[in-house]
């Protein structure tokens, strides 16, 4: 089963319960979906045992086949191709890789090439198998080796799914075969306005979801939890502004492989969540 | 020789428009004939790549200069190749603009900046 763990701001604790949650089930696959920063590694230090590179197709020109039609020119909804002096240039970092100027081509003037956006390690965190996605610095978009991550993931196991901030089109990517969505929420405004964002999100895309109530606060207001009273969203569990844990977490510790009561803690969260998957 | 510069609307009299790739019109002016013609650009609404279809559009115009405030490193690529050479505009309308550059009063525009949106940016 996937569990795709998600929030629309940056910061909210999404590595933090990814990691904790994989390390929380008896043997678990860790896939790092923020490929613009993945941070789990920081804290699973697995041992690397492979690594490949992510590659996306590009086209390139043979000018003696070309006839200057400009087909290809006004079909490229990005303008990643221009003829200039007769020479047609080609924008590898503006293409989207989708293909459609070497279909067209009446002369067929063009062959696929690809070009590395980006690698994924897979590694061993003791029960936790690691995969993670590292998009190359300047390109446009993570979605291809989000998409490589997917094909690369076990499918009789637990897979906790790190997805990106947001809900871009990578954050869609990351879901897409999720069975459940952990949607992880602070308690201030901004927070509520952040989870309403990503509620959205998955409701659109019709997957179950619950919500993750972190850095709470006994006594004090907390507008995200009553965003999902208000909207009747499943609370999953309510992890503590608790200095403790905040400790651990910033020194790089996995805090279910430090202390009794948060392997207690996640492990519930993470029978809740089998639980609402079964039902 | 003509010189085309971005403009909000379709008057010499209008103001230069602040985006190249975006900016709803160019006015192309004929040095020898004084006269200005206005083109609808089909950039304007790019999903992305705006600059490099603005750019397409002028080289495809017969343009030798451009002036304009600012241009992405892929605009300036493409119209590098087409042999157009970019001014910096100054405030004032388009008119205003050409005067200038008729007294030699326009510096080259040097500072191309890497483009936005992350796309289309040349980081490396």
């Amino acid at each position: 089963m996937k569990i795709a763990v998600l929030s629309g701001k940056g910061g909210t604790g999404k590595t933090l319960v990814s990691v904790n949650l994989a390390c929380s089930a008896k043997k678990a696959v860790y896939a790092d979906c923020d490929v613009e920063e993945p941070n789990g590694q920081l804290f699973l230090k697995p041992i690397i045992t492979n690594k490949t590179s992510v590659t996306v197709t590009i086209p390139s020109v043979d000018l003696n086949k070309c006839t200057r039609c400009r087909k290809c020119i006004t079909f490229c909804k990005y303008n990643a191709l221009a003829l200039i002096n007769d020479k047609l240039m080609i924008f590898n970092e503006v293409c989207h890789s989708c293909g459609g100027c070497i279909v067209l081509c009446p002369q067929k003037a063009f062959m696929e090439t690809s070009r590395i956006i980006g690698s994924i390690e897979e590694g061993i965190s003791g029960n936790v198998l690691a995969v993670s996605g590292c998009l190359n610095t300047g390109e446009v978009s993570g979605v291809p080796i989000i998409k490589s991550i997917m094909s690369k993931l076990p499918k009789e196991e637990i897979v906790i799914i790190d997805c990106p901030p947001g809900s871009a089109c990578v954050v869609m990517e990351s879901i897409r075969s999720a069975d459940f969505c952990v949607l992880v929420a602070e308690p201030t405004i901004f927070g509520t306005h952040n989870l309403a964002m990503v509620y959205d999100l998955v409701k659109f895309f019709n997957k179950p979801a619950g919500v993750l109530l972190n850095k709470c606060v006994d006594g004090q207001e907390n507008p995200s939890e009553e965003f999902c009273i208000n909207n009747k969203i499943n609370i999953l569990a309510k992890i503590p502004f608790d200095e403790q844990l905040g400790s651990l977490n910033s020194q790089g510790f996995i805090s279910v492989r430090e202390d009794n009561k948060y392997k207690e803690l996640f492990e519930n969260l993470l029978t809740n969540i089998e639980k609402e998957i079964l039902q | 020789m003509k010189i085309i510069i971005p403009v909000e609307s379709k008057n010499a009299d209008a103001p230069v428009c602040p985006s190249f790739g975006r900016t709803p019109f160019f006015m192309l002016f004929d040095t020898e004939t004084q006269k200005s013609d206005f083109i609808d650009n089909a950039a304007a609404n790019s999903q992305g790549g705006a600059g490099i279809k603005a750019a397409q559009t002028l080289v495809d115009s017969g343009a030798k200069i451009l002036i304009t405030y600012r241009c992405g490193q892929n605009a300036a690529d493409v119209l590098n190749a087409g042999g157009i050479k970019i001014y910096k505009a100054e405030n004032g309308s388009a008119n205003d603009n050409i005067k200038k550059y008729k007294e030699e009063k326009l510096s080259v525009l040097t500072d191309i900046h890497p483009g936005f949106h992350n796309h289309g940016g040349k980081n490396k």
